[in-house]
């Protein structure tokens, strides 16, 4: 009995430390179109991180692997020539490789304008729906007024004012959906706010930073992975819309939305060049889209289907595993109420 | 209700304040180059002979950039007071006049859009929930995620471009078809654009509508309903559909704002008169009287159609006016 009460105590901290690959293997048993969503997810981080391996053109001191211009062979259409797979554009530099670095770009811009949403919101949704009263009353009216504006119309508005560029387009990305993106957070927060721990940690005098930061957001963690890994398409999309019209990352730098726009005064001559860059966005959205979706189903328990489910076939199918699983557990259960009637 | 309305209702006063507030602050942002820009353009002139040369510091003050912040922002909120919205600086045409041609271009895509998205996904969603994890749910699942992550403006840049290059005659025309001219071509015109736009938001639809009609169907009234012996039909018409719809009638509220963003890009690509192609002009030509205005009664339209919602909302759900 004492050694596997020691078994259980031991076991316990390795479970928590477990969480991830717990999920991972409970998204491979579960959620086969999310593994197709990772799989996609990954092959972006891969090419993200390794483009200048990857890439057929090389960097040279002087021009970067993306802006190699050859004069000599410009719009080759795709699948003629070994050198450039899937072509070239108007200047004669190689799709495919620009291809590659445009996936660095999005992996970049999806992941810091993410985190910056994140971390943006969670700041003025977990202090608003903490301290409440005065605070949280100013502070909504600004984030009222801020959700008045069309996302786009917003970006647009504020690109125009601070130029097209990298830097510009993560932070305006990142600060615009952050302050949209507080309103949910508050009303997380607001849900949690009136448990008894809260009022027992604040009875035992505990700062309110604290309270915050290790009884509001562990509370909170699951649904922010899901904001997360839900907001990357999103983010994805929305740079290379406002790169398409010319008010996200600027002309020499590989955006795919970029290069959209540029395809299009070329159609005729090179009606390819429209075509690759869309086909990278969708595939990378949809993949995070997929393993976004999967996630939220792993983590939000009100998803989960089981006894509520409406369908009776189900219901036979899971009162049928209940009944099995408590026949298995007669013969321990009748040991363990010989065992008290002894005592 | 009423105590709740008038709540509503007053808390739209600071807000618009707040939105003149934030749009004032851009609009000082702004005036910096768009000042050398007309500068440069009216020497430009100049050099033609067309009119005289003028400084940026004429300029200035013609526009009243010179006088102090407060008074250019009484008289900036002042001009809406007298329906007066803003003055091109280019073209010298005023935005309410050039509202009266856009508004009903923009409109008749947005309103055609949501119409073409909802048709086709709040059925579909429906039926996705109440045969959760079957074939017909994971197709709807997967169509309605993939229309999620296509690109909009790449679709429609495709639509454009491809039947030219590869049967050289094109679907739908790039000029604007007037509906008093000829109304066929304007709709069909209108339905291509629409259909893009409502395929992109139906994705969302979709998803929205089965995650609730989900939640409903777990409830306790609809077992009921179940075990009194109700068909399948009226379990999922009568009590299930109707609580679905609720919910999903205030989000795709929420979705009108998109909509306009999503006609800005559209508008752009199909060369269409509208008012988010107006806009991406505006903004081009750091026309900024017309960037704020602009902003200005658009995000007053969308404030009050959010408080509509909400109304509506606790109209229907007597919960939320108790709060």
């Amino acid at each position: 009995m004492s050694t596997a009460q020691a078994t259980n105590a031991t076991k316990k901290p390795a479970k928590r430390l477990n969480f991830f690959t717990d999920l991972i293997k409970r998204l491979f048993k579960e959620k086969v179109m999310g593994v197709i969503g990772l799989v996609l997810v990954v092959l972006l981080f891969f090419v993200g991180i390794f483009a200048p391996l990857l890439s057929p053109e090389k960097s040279t001191t002087t021009t970067s692997a993306w802006n190699i211009a050859h004069q000599e062979s410009r719009f080759l259409a795709p699948f003629t020539n070994s050198k450039f797979i899937l072509g070239t554009d108007q200047l004669g530099r190689d799709v495919f490789s620009r291809l590659i670095y445009g996936a660095r770009l999005s992996m970049y811009v999806a992941v810091v304008a993410t985190s910056m949403q994140i971390v943006l919101s969670l700041v003025i949704g977990v202090a608003c729906a903490y301290f409440g009263g005065w605070f949280d009353l100013i502070i909504q009216r600004f984030v009222d007024a801020w959700i008045c504006f069309p996302y786009l119309v917003i970006l647009i508005t504020i690109m125009s004012i601070v130029g097209p560029g990298v830097v510009q387009i993560v932070v305006v990305l990142g600060v615009s959906s952050g302050i949209g993106g507080s309103r949910f957070m508050r009303s997380l927060v607001f849900g949690i706010r009136e448990n008894q721990y809260i009022y027992a940690s604040q009875a035992v005098g505990a700062r309110s930073g604290h309270i915050m930061w290790r009884h509001i957001l562990p509370n909170i963690m699951p649904v922010v992975i899901i904001i997360f890994s839900g907001s990357m398409g999103g983010m994805i999309l929305a740079e290379a819309s406002l790169s398409f019209l010319g008010l996200g990352i600027p002309a020499p730098f590989p955006s795919w939305g970029g290069m959209i726009n540029d395809g299009r005064t070329y159609m005729l001559l090179a009606p390819g060049l429209i075509f690759w860059p869309g086909v990278a966005l969708t595939l990378v959205v949809f993949g995070i889209n997929m393993f976004g979706d999967a996630l939220r189903d792993l983590l939000d328990p009100r998803l989960r289907g089981g006894l509520g489910s409406y369908r009776l076939d189900k219901g036979e199918a899971i009162a049928k595993k209940l009944r099995a699983q408590l026949e298995a557990a007669k013969p321990r259960l009748e040991q363990d109420i010989a065992g008290l009637n002894k005592k | 209700m009423r105590a709740y309305a008038i709540r509503r209702f007053l808390l739209i006063i600071p807000t618009v304040v707040i939105i003149t507030g934030l749009l004032f602050l851009v609009l000082r942002l702004i005036p910096g180059d768009v000042v050398t820009m007309i500068a440069a353009s009216r020497t430009w002139q100049q050099e033609l002979g067309t009119t005289e040369a003028v400084s940026t510091d004429e300029i200035r003050h013609a526009f009243g950039l010179d006088k102090p912040w407060y008074i250019q922002y009484r008289d900036w909120v002042g001009g809406f007071f007298k329906g007066d919205f803003g003055t091109s600086l280019w073209t010298g045409v005023t935005l309410t006049d050039e509202l009266k041609t856009r508004l009903p271009v923009t409109l008749e895509l947005s309103v055609m859009s949501l119409i073409i998205g909802l048709v086709s996904s709040v059925p579909l969603g429906i039926y996705s929930a109440i045969r959760q994890d079957t074939l017909l749910d994971y197709t709807g699942r997967t169509i309605s995620i993939f229309l999620l992550a296509v690109p909009n403006f790449w679709i429609a840049t495709a639509v454009v471009a491809y039947p030219v290059v590869f049967w050289h005659r094109s679907i739908v025309p790039i000029e604007y078809i007037a509906f008093a001219k000829n109304p066929l071509g304007n709709l069909w015109q209108f339905f291509v654009i629409s259909f893009i736009m409502g395929a992109f938001t139906s994705g969302g639809t979709v998803r929205i509508t089965r995650t609730m009609m989900l939640e409903v169907l777990r409830q306790d009234y609809i077992r009921t309903a179940w075990s009194k012996g109700l068909s399948e039909k009226l379990v999922v018409f009568r009590h299930a559909v109707k609580n679905t719809l609720i919910p999903v009638v205030t989000i795709i509220g929420g979705m009108i704002p998109g909509l306009f963003g999503g006609a800005v890009i559209m508008e752009q690509i199909f060369n269409l008169p509208g008012l988010g192609r107006y806009f991406l002009t505006a903004v081009t030509q750091r026309d900024y009287l017309i960037i704020s205005g602009w902003n200005f009664l658009m995000s007053v339209f969308i404030l009050i159609f959010i408080v509509l919602t909400d109304l509506a909302y606790a109209y229907v759900d007597p919960r939320i006016r108790y709060k």
